[in-house]
């Protein structure tokens, strides 16, 4: 009986130190690279040189330059510029083409051999399939990103514009 | 406390009763982790830094909470709380403290709470009667370091043994068994030397 209890007590005041650790000891992560990467357009694409989008914010706030994010394009150097109170500077074509309209992938399927290569580079996992089965693209999951274009052998990815 | 004693824990724990070659605890990351040389490094740190821990809160808990109270048969499920607890603590610690160590040891500190050879090195060091707070620290710091060599002979071992030619049904798991095995072996030779 009173293991029962012993044990019993022993869980609940264990439980309300963490609760309170968790509380009191939460991460002061820089709100300036949360602030950068909320801008950010979240399609860890990778065009501007770092793994992801946190990442190339981190980046950001440590003082590299803002025009690097094709799919961000000219509406987000424009928002990092006064965010970050820097001049608004012209986007940087060594890191891809900036889009006008928002893009989407499209896999031609009967085309498709069904080599998983695009499943492996796209991502944000928005293309279904399996081996030497035929694979499609989830459309509210693709980020436009044409990443999975050059992997595919037969060239059967086309990027339309969203609509 | 004299200091033979911390001589014996310390060969004690790093070879006669090695956690990973001699008691054959912690055995999951032992042979899970042993391929690459960076997880094994990090891993070696934490596990070190979690068995000390875990010795010292453990004897406190035994000593001043369940002898008093002649609760002793409760400690095996005591001791899995308290770890969980103390690790899971200090993994909010540094987390707030040093964002530098928390990306070094972060993700190997929850893993470490149900290792084994943290229970073990509880359950062992109220067995042996530890007679001091500093001497279970030491305790669990010698067995971290016993568990830490171990890993990373193992691994010295594996890198080599990438260059040789392996036949193919010994290739991976089998042969870091059979060298694991033979590690052991060479460990078993230091029976008997902490008398």
């Amino acid at each position: 009986m009173i293991g029962i209890v012993f044990l019993l007590s022993l869980t609940l005041i264990f439980g309300y130190i963490l609760q309170l650790a968790s509380e009191k000891l939460k991460p002061t992560t820089s709100t300036l690279v949360t602030t950068i990467n909320n801008t950010l357009p979240q399609t860890q694409c990778g065009q501007c040189g770092h793994p992801g989008c946190k990442p190339y914010a981190e980046a950001i706030a440590a003082g590299e330059a803002h025009n690097k994010c094709p799919p961000g394009g000219v509406e987000l150097i424009t928002t990092l510029s006064q965010l970050l109170n820097r001049d608004t500077i012209a986007f940087d074509i060594s890191h891809g083409e900036i889009e006008t309209e928002p893009l989407i992938a499209f896999i031609r399927e009967d085309e498709c051999i069904g080599c998983t290569k695009c499943i492996q580079a796209c991502p944000v996992d928005a293309i279904v399939g399996a081996q030497t089965l035929m694979h499609t693209v989830i459309i509210d999951e693709c980020t436009g990103c044409k990443l999975c274009v050059a992997p595919c052998p037969v060239d059967c990815i086309d990027l339309l514009v969203r609509g | 406390m004299n200091h033979q004693d911390f001589y014996i824990i310390f060969a004690s724990g790093l070879f006669v009763h090695n956690f990973a070659l001699s008691q054959f605890l912690g055995l999951c990351p032992f042979l899970g982790i042993s391929g690459h040389q960076k997880s094994a490094a990090g891993l070696s740190i934490a596990t070190t830094f979690v068995l000390t821990l875990a010795s010292g809160v453990c004897y406190l808990a035994f000593q001043y909470i369940l002898v008093p109270f002649e609760l002793e048969y409760l400690r095996t499920l005591v001791f899995i709380l308290v770890i969980a607890m103390v690790v899971q603590l200090s993994e909010l610690i540094i987390r707030a403290a040093s964002p530098l160590l928390h990306r070094l040891l972060g993700i190997y500190l929850p893993l470490i709470t149900s290792n084994c050879a943290v229970l073990g090195v509880a359950l062992f060091g109220s067995q042996t009667q530890l007679a001091s707070l500093p001497q279970a620290l030491w305790y669990g710091f010698t067995a971290g370091l016993g568990f830490a060599l171990a890993l990373m002979l193992l691994n010295s071992i594996r890198i080599k043994m990438s260059f040789a030619h392996i036949p193919a049904p010994f290739k991976g798991a089998p042969i870091a068994l059979v060298a694991a095995g033979i590690l052991s072996m060479a460990f078993m030779g230091f029976i008997g030397m902490d008398r």
